[in-house]
């Protein structure tokens, strides 16, 4: 079974990233202010609320067709509550998600329904996200019954086995169930049922992260060309950040529920401007050991502080290796301090004099 | 931290022709075969390779913890300071186990036991394995926190461990591992499951612990780059084998093995210029209960031939490389398990020039 990725590209690969020149234009996604919260809820009868966590409090990007926004961030950074919110898994408590110029918040079910088939999502888990008793052929065409996209049954059945030679599979496997097939191959399924209804945003949370390395960059390079062939924009959610920039245009970091870095992604790669990216990219050790032994890492102190009890001021402010006392006290806003690149740390370079990045 | 003049006398940990099995419903699965490697006094060595390759049942043999049945080390010997653990009884496994070698797994909510304070649970070892009394044990308990970075070490002694974060659980563990002072550290994927900033502390935490008490250390991952950080020789596993082993420098410098070289040109690199596209392995990882017939990863290499079809390669030594001077130090040489290994290693070496 040789299961090569480069036959379902029919373009030819690109040449490096695309650069920012492609973001601009109508954005195909737009979140504005987004903010979701979580009530902790206390009593054995009556509950009531007594406190909340803000899982994700107030951030804003662009997301253009074609494009991939990668969104990096540890535990409890709420980079899966805030994909979970805008592909409308879960209620937002404030702010706007524009989507191909519809504002999604507060629509209907029934008014979200056209919508979600243009957002397709993959998750990190092909063992847990696949019906095992569905065939292979139905979880990917699941999809195109429910939004009605198939006219007759040689049409679905037809569509089905496209999708399956597309993601590098065979249309002969569409009999099988879920327990046959490798992770790979699981993961392959579930970007067949992700694109099924031609979304034009697909939202990869954690999608290659449970993969072997020799899988994963399988899974890359569909995913690369899937994004050429259909002009797809990716929301790629992840906690690798080699990984991450290998598949991202522009980068967002979170911490805490909030942005603290937005870039172009080799901007940020080459020169991150926040303490936390940097600290980030220098826990990482590259597989090359002559310039893993020559450079210092930046260890940072202690661990997450709690979502439920965040650090006044600039959330990072007790892990900062250079934080000042004003860090404790003001809670710095995100700007713009190079053409491509907003970070929100007060003691960066040109804070001061920087413009919000919202303006 | 290569240990240049210790690796001369014999090694501390001697791993011969190892094979471990799993009786299955669906037959016999072997899981680890003729695995043979030294661990010298104070160095440490990387084991490296994807799922199912047998990483983590060679660590579990060596310590005789491979859960019997389905599991049986079917042959080979594991000579630790000289004395072959497999002939050992349970009881004196025991003894070798936590005072002679140490052991942090992944998942350190189910290596603690939930219902016993982190105090009890290291002053446990040291009572049993050092005969301390209680209010001694009690103070090195104490000590052992300080020293793997918990803070007000007294009074944490009565928490659960609940009560702790994924980083500082692996902390308890390490400390409990070290406690008394183990001659060998096996971390078998000890901080996978950690996040990016907390596993950097966890690595430098052990690596600076293992160097300041002259442990050596057994990393165990699949992640090439903490390998490459901090192993001072690493074995590439395929398929329940070795297939290619040396020095960090030799294997990621100058690989041999076309698994290894898969392997490196399918992670993305941040020491790298960016590339458009990866260079992926083609295929799947084999089922370990159908094996392919001669190199388990002939299906899956562009340089097989029809004889890596019949017979297969074994591990031998391959000097016909710039060895570099730390393999000079070790004076172990490289070894790989490929026909072709020296077409392999000049066609990877003009890849990157």
């Amino acid at each position: 079974m040789t299961l090569e990725t480069g036959t379902t590209s029919k373009t030819a690969p690109r040449e490096g990233p695309r650069n920012s020149t492609a973001t601009a234009g109508t954005p195909l996604l737009s979140v504005r202010d987004l903010s979701v919260h979580f009530p902790i809820k206390r009593g054995f009868i009556v509950q009531r609320e007594v406190a909340r966590v803000r899982a994700v409090d107030g951030i804003s990007f662009d997301i253009h067709p074609g494009e991939t926004l990668g969104l990096v961030g540890e535990s409890g950074s709420g980079k899966t509550t805030a994909a979970k919110a805008i592909i409308q898994l879960r209620k937002a408590d404030s702010g706007s998600i524009m989507f191909e110029g519809q504002e999604l918040i507060g629509l209907s079910n029934s008014e979200l329904r056209p919508i979600r088939r243009k957002m397709g999502m993959v998750f990190q888990d092909p063992y847990g996200s696949l019906n095992p008793r569905m065939r292979a052929g139905d979880i990917v065409g699941e999809p195109l019954k429910v939004h009605g996209l198939a006219e007759s049954g040689d049409d679905y059945r037809s569509q089905v086995s496209g999708l399956l030679t597309t993601v590098g599979l065979s249309p002969g496997m569409a009999e099988r169930y879920p327990n046959e097939f490798s992770g790979g191959q699981r993961q392959r399924l579930g970007v067949a049922r992700a694109i099924a209804a031609k979304p034009s945003l697909l939202v990869l949370d954690e999608a290659v992260s449970a993969l072997d390395v020799s899988i994963q960059a399988q899974i890359l390079n569909l995913l690369q060309d899937l994004q050429d062939q259909y002009n797809l924009a990716y929301l790629f959610i992840a906690h690798d950040l080699s990984v991450v920039r290998h598949i991202s245009d522009r980068v967002t970091v979170m911490y805490l529920g909030r942005i603290v870095e937005t870039a172009d992604s080799k901007d940020l790669y080459d020169n991150p401007l926040h303490p936390y990216t940097q600290a980030l990219l220098s826990a990482i050790p590259t597989p090359n050991p002559i310039h893993e032994r020559s450079r210092d890492r930046i260890i940072l102190k202690g661990d997450l502080p709690s979502p439920m009890d965040p650090p006044t001021g600039c959330h990072f402010h007790t892990r900062c290796p250079i934080a000042a006392e004003v860090c404790s006290l003001t809670d710095p806003e995100l700007r713009r301090l190079a053409p491509n690149q907003a970070a929100a740390c007060l003691l960066a370079t040109g804070y001061d004099a920087a413009p919000s990045s919202r303006s | 931290m290569t240990a240049g003049s210790t690796t001369k006398s014999t090694p501390l940990l001697q791993v011969r022709n190892l094979r471990t099995s799993f009786n299955t419903p669906d037959g016999k699965i072997t899981a680890v075969s003729d695995v043979t490697f030294d661990i010298h006094h104070g160095e440490t060595l990387g084991l490296v390779g994807e799922s199912g390759c047998g990483k983590s049942v060679t660590a579990l043999s060596i310590v005789q913890l491979v859960p019997n049945p389905p599991g049986v080390i079917e042959h080979g010997e594991v000579l630790f300071e000289g004395t072959d653990l497999l002939k050992l009884s349970n009881r004196e496994m025991q003894a070798v186990r936590g005072a002679g070698i140490g052991m942090i797994f992944q998942e350190p909510m189910s290596s603690l036991n939930p219902v016993l304070s982190i105090g009890r649970q290291i002053t446990e070892p040291l009572e049993v394995h050092l005969e301390l009394n209680k209010a001694a044990a009690l103070d090195r308990a104490a000590e052992l926190l300080n020293m793997v970075g918990i803070a007000d070490s007294k009074h944490r002694l009565d928490d659960y461990p609940y009560q702790l974060s994924g980083g500082q659980r692996q902390r308890v563990m390490i400390a409990i591992a070290l406690s008394c002072e183990p001659k060998l550290l096996i971390a078998d994927e000890a901080t996978t499951a950690l996040d990016v900033t907390i596993q950097a502390q966890i690595l430098e935490l052990m690596k600076n612990l293992t160097a300041q008490l002259g442990t050596a250390l057994l990393i165990i991952t699949h992640n090439l780059g903490i390998i490459a950080r901090y192993a001072d020789r690493l074995n590439v596993m395929y398929a329940g084998k070795i297939r290619e082993s040396g020095t960090a420098e030799q294997v990621y410098l100058n690989p041999a093995h076309p698994y290894t070289i898969g392997l490196l040109n399918s992670v993305p690199r941040l020491d790298r210029p960016l590339t458009r596209r990866l260079d992926p392995i083609p295929g799947e990882i084999p089922d370990p209960s159908d094996l392919p017939t001669g190199c388990a990863f002939r299906p899956r290499c562009r340089w097989a031939t029809a004889q890596c079809e019949t017979s297969e390669p074994p591990l031998e030594e391959f000097g016909d490389r710039n060895r570099g001077p730390a393999a000079q130090q070790t004076g172990i040489p490289p070894r790989v398990a490929c026909f072709e290994a020296d077409t392999v290693a000049a066609s990877a070496e003009t890849a990157r020039t």
